[in-house]
């Protein structure tokens, strides 16, 4: 029993830190670049891509035995649509001035290819315990990563953190930071940093296994 | 399903069509369940942003009415669930603590630097003004664009002339932006250095609505004076 | 052992890199006097900070290994001091820092170091900190006040991640109006005042807000030009370019147009075409080439100063034109002798032109046989599966 709940946790950080779908991966670049200008934009993006990604996973593994093969694709379409249509109202219905914030993107999480391709690669052939809990840590791996980013470009970009400001009114706002090239340097800056460290470990684990 | 010992397994058309009809119709469920579900909230969000909207640029307001402005000249009620007639305008008819009108309020929408800049104003019908703008929605550069909301010597350019000719059929002085120091009339909008487009922007989305709309609801103020 | 990997040719000039740069550097040095000059302490103090900035990233990258070049070969003082002197001198210091920080690290160390990257790391830092801080970029201060050699413009000693202190009152304090710190090009742009063509070639008059002397400049660049040290064609073909455009607009309107002595001293057309266009790295190697880049940026300076929102276009004509380079070498490649057009006409195509000789033996025949390529010496290994 302990080393089944052993395993479900390794899956779990699987998706939030070996397969990151942002940082190692490097997927849904649309959303991650157009709506982290601040972290309540990414945050929202990251739990709107969340119930999503859950949902859908869930509903294509219960159904996984049903659907036939040939037209799969289409059948995960429809049911990733449903649900981000579901997500559309549910947003409309908490806050309008989030909706407008986010705009088109959360309709564009139907092409997010992190949903399709969790869908594919693994809900269609695992059953339903597994892939909700592969689905949840991709999910907080994408959202973990998309705060990342609207953090650091809200604290440089606004000042500001989750609206609080945090350096006064005298502060110099980065410009750059809210605009589409910001998103593109702290992604590149986030990536860097995400490599320097797999390689760090690659190279401690070649040591180990030099040393044995 | 067919046995699984044919190769390369197929599926028998009428068993992809069940499928799929299926999960179709599962969708269609949960879909329709949502827009159920949260109709009333977002209806209720979408009446309080417009409330909102329209009392920031009328800071007497205290209720508001929803009108459309028929092409014919009259102003109609909206009723819930009304499907606007064509050709018609929506607006804003604002009134204050004892129910007498306090101002128009509608949409104007123009081109700006990056993208469309739609701005909600304000109709003072007394002066046959515009007494403010608010925004509703913009993508102009941060720093440069969004200064139409706070640079004082932009916002000084409000009221502004809104006559009509004595006909009432268009405005007497279009309402133009000119370059910034140049503004001589109570018409003109002085542009802010720096953010000429989006200066313009503003003028132009303002001067397109009132032209259109402004015949339409004066001949018709006394219709609109108390709360009805 | 390691074993260094280079690209042809392999023929060593007698010229090292450390050389090259060391003798930009020091041509550099009467052009940071005078800007010193000019300024005062606020001037000394910026080009401190970015240079030091610069060096201080460098080092970080090149001890962090991945890149070639290292810290002694005088380049990024040449970014550091560049990038000062294309800043207003009274630009807050902790966003010199981050200029410089941005020049070295996405200008240069992201492509591999000297001699790898594609654009001009100055000018890299200096397009981010225009796109960051487009207020305090535009911000001049006139030269020549008195009491620069004993005080800071308060906008210099500015609190990191702070907005700038104003320096409206400093001058007013010392009977200039707000507008004494509009440079000539934005007088002209904005206000339609233009400046005298000799007191912009010398720098020296009244209290203009400028850079260096065109005039200081040109003879600095004309040192290092002609000890071969750059390239004349490069700064011939930019300086041709732009006044030939801004004299065909002049001709054609001359009251819409200032005249092209205006467009050439003015702003940092003369610091970009002498010292930022021609860095080997960014710049084609053909000759042709270097007429063709030079026009291209001398047009496109003339064309972004008279059609956009923004007053100067130097430092963007460059780096567009930097983007051009590889193509530019591409369709710019000489003609080998013996190959031109004429000799090749009324001839036929052959493979070879020469007899092969008869004791040639082919590297099949002899059996050699070619290393494995082995760049990649810690290549990621797939995760072990489980």
């Amino acid at each position: 029993m302990n080393q089944t709940s052993a395993q479900t946790w390794d899956e779990f950080m699987e998706g939030i830190w070996r397969q990151n779908p942002l940082f190692v991966m490097v997927l849904g670049l649309c959303p991650a670049l157009a709506v982290t200008v601040s972290a309540v934009n990414a945050l929202s993006m990251g739990l709107a891509t969340t119930f999503v990604l859950t949902c859908s996973c869930v509903l294509v593994s219960l159904l996984r035995k049903l659907i036939p093969k040939e037209v799969r694709i289409a059948t995960y379409i429809v049911i990733i649509a449903t649900f981000v249509t579901v997500v559309d109202y549910l947003i409309q219905a908490i806050s309008l001035a989030l909706y407008d914030a986010l705009g088109a993107f959360i309709q564009l999480i139907v092409v997010n290819c992190i949903i399709l391709g969790r869908a594919e690669a693994h809900a269609s052939k695992n059953p339903l315990l597994p892939t909700l809990i592969n689905a949840l840590g991709m999910s907080a791996g994408f959202t973990l990563g998309l705060l990342a980013l609207g953090s650091v470009r809200e604290i440089l970009g606004a000042g500001a953190f989750f609206g609080v400001a945090l350096f006064g009114p005298d502060f110099q706002p980065w410009v750059v930071m809210v605009l589409p090239p910001g998103g593109f340097f702290v992604l590149g800056a986030w990536l860097l940093i995400f490599a320097a460290i797999a390689r760090r470990k690659q190279k401690k684990l070649a040591e180990i296994t030099q040393n044995a | 399903m067919t046995s699984a010992t044919i190769l390369p397994q197929t599926t028998s058309p009428a068993a992809m069509i069940r499928t799929l009809g299926l999960i179709a119709a599962l969708c269609g469920f949960i879909i329709v369940a949502a827009y159920q579900g949260t109709y009333d909230a977002v209806q209720e969000n979408k009446r309080i942003a417009v409330e909102r909207a329209v009392f920031k640029v009328i800071p007497t307001a205290r209720s508001i009415v929803e009108y459309f402005a028929t092409p014919a000249g009259s102003v109609t009620k909206v009723g819930a669930g009304d499907t606007a007639p064509v050709g018609s305008i929506k607006f804003y008819a604002a009134y204050d603590a004892s129910d007498r009108l306090a101002g128009i309020a509608a949409e104007g929408v123009a081109k700006g630097y990056s993208d469309n800049v739609r701005i909600l104003f304000a109709y003072d019908p007394a002066s046959a003004s515009i007494s403010g703008f608010g925004l509703v929605a913009m993508r102009e550069t941060p720093g440069i664009g969004d200064k139409i909301l706070v640079d004082k010597d932009f916002l000084a350019n409000f009221p502004l002339e809104a006559k009509l000719t004595d006909d009432l059929k268009k405005l007497a002085q279009a309402i133009v932006t000119v370059k910034h120091g140049s503004k001589t009339h109570s018409w003109e909008i002085d542009a802010i250095t720096g953010a000429t487009i989006t200066s313009r922007a503003v003028g132009r989305a303002i001067n397109d609505s009132a032209q259109l709309l402004l015949p339409r609801i004066v001949p018709n103020l006394t219709q609109l004076k108390e709360k009805s | 052992m390691s074993i260094e990997i280079r690209s042809a040719p392999h023929i060593k000039g007698t010229r090292s890199v450390e050389q090259i740069m060391r003798h930009v550097v020091w041509s550099l040095l009467p052009v940071c006097a005078f800007f010193v000059f000019q300024y005062g302490l606020s001037a000394l103090l910026s080009l401190l900070v970015v240079t030091v900035s610069c060096l201080l990233t460098e080092r970080f990258f090149v001890r962090q290994g991945g890149q070639s070049g290292d810290i002694g070969d005088f380049s990024a003082i040449i970014t550091g001091l560049l990038l000062a002197l294309s800043l207003p001198p009274g630009f807050p210091l902790w966003m010199g820092a981050v200029a410089g920080i941005v020049a070295i690290a996405l200008g240069k160390a992201l492509f591999g170091g000297i001699g790898f990257n594609v654009f001009n790391p100055a000018l890299i830092g200096r397009a981010f900190v225009q796109a960051a801080f487009p207020q305090a970029i535009a911000t001049y201060t006139p030269s020549f006040m008195p009491g620069r050699f004993y005080e800071f413009i308060p906008s210099s000693m500015t609190i990191p991640l702070m907005q700038p202190v104003s320096v409206v009152e400093w001058l007013q304090a010392r009977q200039f109006d707000a507008l004494a710190g509009a440079t000539p090009l934005a007088k002209w742009k904005f206000e339609g005042v233009l400046a005298n063509a000799d007191d912009l070639l010398t720098s020296l008059s009244g209290h203009m807000a400028v850079g260096p002397s065109p005039v200081l400049i040109l003879v600095c660049g004309a040192y290092l030009a002609f000890r071969r040290f750059l390239d004349w064609r490069i700064p011939a073909a930019i300086l041709g370019s732009a006044g030939l455009t801004a004299w065909m607009l002049f001709a054609l309107n001359d009251v819409r147009f200032p005249n092209p002595f205006f467009m050439l001293f003015s702003g940092g057309l003369i610091l970009g075409a002498v010292y930022m266009a021609t860095d080997m790295a960014t710049s084609p190697v053909t000759p042709k080439g270097m007429w063709v880049y030079g026009a291209l940026i001398g047009l496109l300076t003339v064309i972004i100063r008279y059609y956009s929102g923004l007053p100067e276009g130097v430092m963007y004509a460059i780096l567009i034109a930097n983007a051009a380079t590889p193509l530019i070498e591409k369709i710019t490649q000489p003609t080998p002798f013996g190959k031109g057009v004429l000799s090749n006409l009324g001839r036929q195509k052959k493979g070879a032109s020469y007899p092969l000789h008869s004791g040639y033996i082919s590297r099949e025949d002899a059996g050699a046989v070619t290393p494995k390529k082995r760049f990649l010496f810690n290549k990621p290994k797939h995760p072990p599966k489980e």
